[in-house]
């Protein structure tokens, strides 16, 4: 545990890139194996189920600490972190422990899951009188299963590469399902992660999908990018991105978070696929004969629930949206040229033949300027843009360049101006601060009175020192708290940037954004020059979303508010 | 018996003596507690302060103010009220006002640390029946290592990065924070370069015959050097043209805010070291209870969670809203962290923390 506590701390204290991959090649060079393959799991971001409830986490700690529950929660409004509170407010140790990484997790953490109230609380003692604060932060990540560090996969994906010698996309491919629970990190899983190459790499794929290749997105023009006849176009679907892989007779369908939804989507287990392929594209919510997708809150509601009925499933039909073809009859193909795994994808889903399967179309145009003209209608298709891939591109893991680019070329955002009414101190680097806002809109009612009706939350846009004036004058305007919220007086005009826009009968104003934030301060607005509720119902319409599913939720619709679409990217916030 | 020190709107105002304590308008009589700009202010009439701590008073408001320094424990009696400092252990200077007025004893905490270090008079426990104490890290989280642990890791960090021919700058509050990081720096390590806002009061702390390690401004230090030295610089350099100089440097930034991982990731440095010139949580505790008095008053920071807490373990406790450290003692908090001192006007050199 020492050990990785101070890996954490190094990669934790700096920014530089460099310095954290010293650190982690100093960490993994000297780790044994068996503690070196849990960090692997959870610096490539390996989230274990809970294994004590935060409730007692909390009780226990404040018993520990001889602190009220009162104290206890004002500690944690200031530090935004659960581990962080529990970590600082406990006296401190009186032994100490050298016990490493993979003995903590399989022989103390573990067995507390589901274990009795005194046991959990004798061993979380015994626990915290042994630990450095530190030490003791990171017990309660573990114990809790909310481990984050700064670090990208694809840096732990070098290092790892550098001491061991090897490729580094060969590591990446070996690390695919390491995070997704169906695997215990072992030593020896972990000398092979690191092991020389062999012939068998294959073979001990199982159901894993390669590595996600990722888009850049396109800053400049795109005329910056050379001839038009270079680069495979195609719309950027809003759905779930995800490779749908048919081994040993078994369809699995992995998202882009690497996590297996092949139960969540029946149709596309079901897809008859020949042994030996993968296939890259989008799932999306699309009804037969349909000009377009339905949006994206359409799909969230096929990941929401616990179980699909054969309503849903015949409301709501997923489809998978090929892109690519990495594996066919067993063969890698990923460094194949774009084109011409191109034409062997079109002429597979061609031989399927199966309406759940459809291949992206190709989007054709005489030059970019066409393009751009045809890019207008983005928003009618209900897409985000378009994808602009290089046609002699390998398939490439993750955000990278050397191989080929993708590219992926958005239309810009919707924008409303909007009046900040509630804030919420936020959370890690910005605890303590107020950075989670509540925006409104203006709406009339019959009698014409104005009054400002909550329209969305958003979270980022503004640097530190933006933050920092908004944070005092939230302060200075605040009419009264609720536990960690703020209403304010309204003064403050936003612009709110956002991609997508749909009915909902979950929001106060009726109508939800997808990826808000915010876009700038309008400082030369006064409240009164926001935007109303009719320009958002304005934007609805013209992006002619069907309203037909989303008017008349079910009663079990509330359920799948609990359930975070997390695995598959972030979307609107549901407002209370 | 009428409260013998209340708020004003000049500041805290002892009402049988007729004078204020660290008043943030101008007044005809103030005791000053020490020498950060929130607490010691241009434009008093007459200025009583510790006599250690006249010199940077001067140094700082101008030779010229009319000021007397008494030495700790000395006793002054004035309108009835007999008036003596004592040491608060805060920074060089610093000091408790203890107030006695027809037996009743007040203290005021100013601002204070109980852990002792090697460049100012320890804090010094004063007997009294109603205790005023600042609050600024008035939440059980905060709790300080040893400083000589944090003195360690900064000669460790300080190391590794001169043996990667790096230089290592130390972001600190000029007085106090960075006299009390040279004094617990290892020389041997390589050449140690003050910037041009720190060296001044180094010579004030060198002049009161506190031991500090040779320093050097960045002039006199050869370039090569630089790569093995060690750099304390005011929190304003980060950023600055100033720090281009030294090339690839690692910085860090000390101050009791670097508790929160949160507060570490805002500053945006490599490396947050916790050295706090107040007191921490159980210190606060400890500091009340050795006062053994049954009235507490808070002033700036944690008021209303320290209120409460002291209420719940039997004390009466109360708040008075100052002036120190900004108004409101969240913003002032986060505003320390967050660089709210730089973007807001008229921002003296911000409460050392």
């Amino acid at each position: 545990m020492r050990e990785f506590a101070r890996l954490f701390a190094e990669l934790d204290e700096t920014t530089a890139t460099n310095r954290k991959l010293d650190a982690l090649q100093a960490y993994f060079s000297s780790a044994a194996p068996a503690n070196a393959a849990w960090a692997v799991y959870f610096l490539a971001g390996g989230k274990p189920r809970q294994a004590v409830p935060t409730r007692l986490l909390r009780d226990y700690a404040i018993e520990y600490a001889q602190l009220d529950g009162w104290l206890f929660d004002e500690c944690y409004h200031a530090v935004g972190d659960l581990a962080e509170t529990i970590a600082h407010i406990l006296p401190p140790p009186e032994h100490h422990s050298d016990v490493g990484l993979a003995v903590w997790m399989q022989e103390r953490i573990g067995p507390l899951r589901g274990a009795d109230p005194v046991a959990i609380r004798a061993a979380l003692f015994g626990f915290w009188n042994q630990l450095e604060p530190r030490e003791r932060f990171l017990l309660t990540k573990l114990i809790g299963g909310g481990f984050r560090v700064g670090v990208s996969r694809l840096l732990v994906t070098r290092a790892l590469s550098t001491i061991a010698a090897v490729d580094s996309k060969l590591i990446a491919q070996r690390l695919m399902g390491w995070t997704d629970g169906s695997v215990a990190p072992t030593a020896s899983g972990f000398l092979q992660l690191i092991a020389a190459p062999s012939d068998d790499e294959h073979k001990l794929r199982g159901g894993q999908p390669y590595p996600f290749f990722l888009a850049h997105q396109l800053q400049g023009a795109p005329q910056t990018l050379g001839a038009l006849a270079d680069w495979q176009i195609e719309w950027k679907y809003d759905g779930i991105r995800a490779q749908l892989v048919r081994r040993g007779a078994q369809n699995y369908l992995w998202s882009r978070g690497e996590e297996l939804i092949t139960e969540r989507f029946p149709e596309l287990a079901a897809l008859r696929l020949p042994e030996g392929t993968v296939i890259d594209g989008e799932v999306l919510v699309w009804i037969d004969g349909a000009p377009r997708p339905e949006p994206f809150s359409d799909l969230q509601k096929r990941i929401g629930r616990k179980t699909l009925s054969a309503k849903l499933l015949a409301e709501l039909p997923a489809v998978l949206v090929a892109y690519d073809l990495l594996e066919e009859a067993g063969v890698d193909l990923r460094a194949l040229p774009q084109h011409e795994r191109r034409s062997l994808l079109a002429a597979l889903v061609a031989g399927i033949g199966q309406p759940q399967l459809t291949l992206s179309p190709l989007i054709e145009a005489t030059g970019w300027d066409q393009l751009a003209q045809i890019r207008t209608e983005s928003r009618a298709r209900g897409v985000e843009g378009m994808m602009v891939k290089a046609k002699d591109a390998q398939y490439g893991v993750g955000r990278t360049k050397n191989v080929g680019t993708w590219w992926k070329w958005k239309i810009d955002p919707y924008a409303i101006d909007a009046v900040l009414i509630y804030a919420q101190a936020g959370h890690g680097r910005r605890a303590s601060l107020y950075t989670d806002y509540t925006f409104a809109v203006w709406d009339a009612n019959e009698l014409g009175e104005r009054r400002l009706v909550p329209f969305t939350k958003a979270y980022s846009g503004l640097t530190d020192a933006e933050i920092a004036v908004v944070d005092n004058a939230i302060r200075k305007t605040t009419v009264e708290k609720f536990g960690p919220v703020r209403s304010v007086r309204p003064t403050m005009v936003f612009e709110i940037g956002f991609e997508g826009i749909a009915l909902s009968s979950r929001h106060k104003a009726g109508i939800a954004v997808r990826f808000p934030r915010i876009l700038r301060r309008r400082d030369d607005k006064s409240i009164d020059d926001a935007d109303t509720l009719d320009t958002l119902k304005g934007l609805l319409a013209a992006a002619g979303a069907p309203p037909s599913l989303s008017l008349s939720p079910s009663p079990s619709l509330s359920l799948s508010l609990s359930l975070s679409p997390s695995p598959f990217g972030s979307s609107s916030d549901p407002l209370a | 018996m009428a409260d013998m020190v209340i708020v004003r709107k000049q500041g805290l105002y002892c009402v049988p003596g007729d004078f204020y304590i660290d008043p943030w308008r101008p007044v005809e009589r103030a005791v000053i507690t020490h020498a950060h700009g929130d607490h010691a202010r241009v434009g008093h009439a007459h200025y009583l302060s510790a006599e250690s701590g006249v010199g940077i008073l001067k140094s700082r408001l101008g030779q010229d103010i009319r000021i007397d320094g008494i030495e700790y424990g000395a006793r002054i009696e004035h309108k009835g009220v007999t008036i003596s400092l004592h040491p608060a252990g805060h920074v060089l200077g610093s000091s408790q006002v203890r107030m006695e007025h027809k037996g009743e004893v007040w203290v005021a905490s100013g601002d204070y640390k109980v852990e002792p270090d090697r460049i100012c008079a320890p804090f010094e426990p004063v007997r009294c029946d109603t205790f005023i104490t600042e609050s600024t890290f008035g939440l059980p989280i905060y709790r300080w290592q040893p400083e000589q642990a944090i003195f360690d890791d900064i000669n460790a960090w300080w190391r590794s990065n001169a043996g990667q021919g790096r230089c290592s700058v130390v972001f600190a509050y000029s007085f106090g924070k960075a006299q009390r990081i040279l004094s617990g720096l290892d020389a041997s390590i390589g050449p140690i370069v003050c910037h041009g806002a720190v060296e001044p009061l180094n010579r004030v702390y060198r002049a009161a015959g506190v031991n500090l390690p040779p320093t050097a401004m960045v002039l006199d230090v050869d370039k090569a050097a630089l790569k093995s030295a060690i750099v304390i610089a005011p929190p304003s350099a980060a950023g600055s043209s100033w720090m281009k100089r030294f090339g690839d440097y690692s910085d860090a930034f000390a101050s009791g805010w670097m508790q929160l991982r949160g507060a570490r990731r805002r500053r945006g440095v490599d490396r947050g070291f916790v050295l706090s010139d107040h007191a921490d949580w159980p210190g606060l505790m400890m500091a009340i209870r050795a006062t053994e008095a049954s009235r507490v008053i808070v002033t700036h920071g944690s008021i209303p969670v320290m209120v409460r807490w002291l209420r719940q373990v039997g004390l009466d406790a109360s708040g008075f809203d100052t002036e120190y450290g900004g108004e409101d003692t969240e913003a002032a908090e986060s505003g320390e962290v967050a660089g709210v001192a730089e973007l807001s006007q008229a921002a003296p050199e911000k409460t050392d923390a």
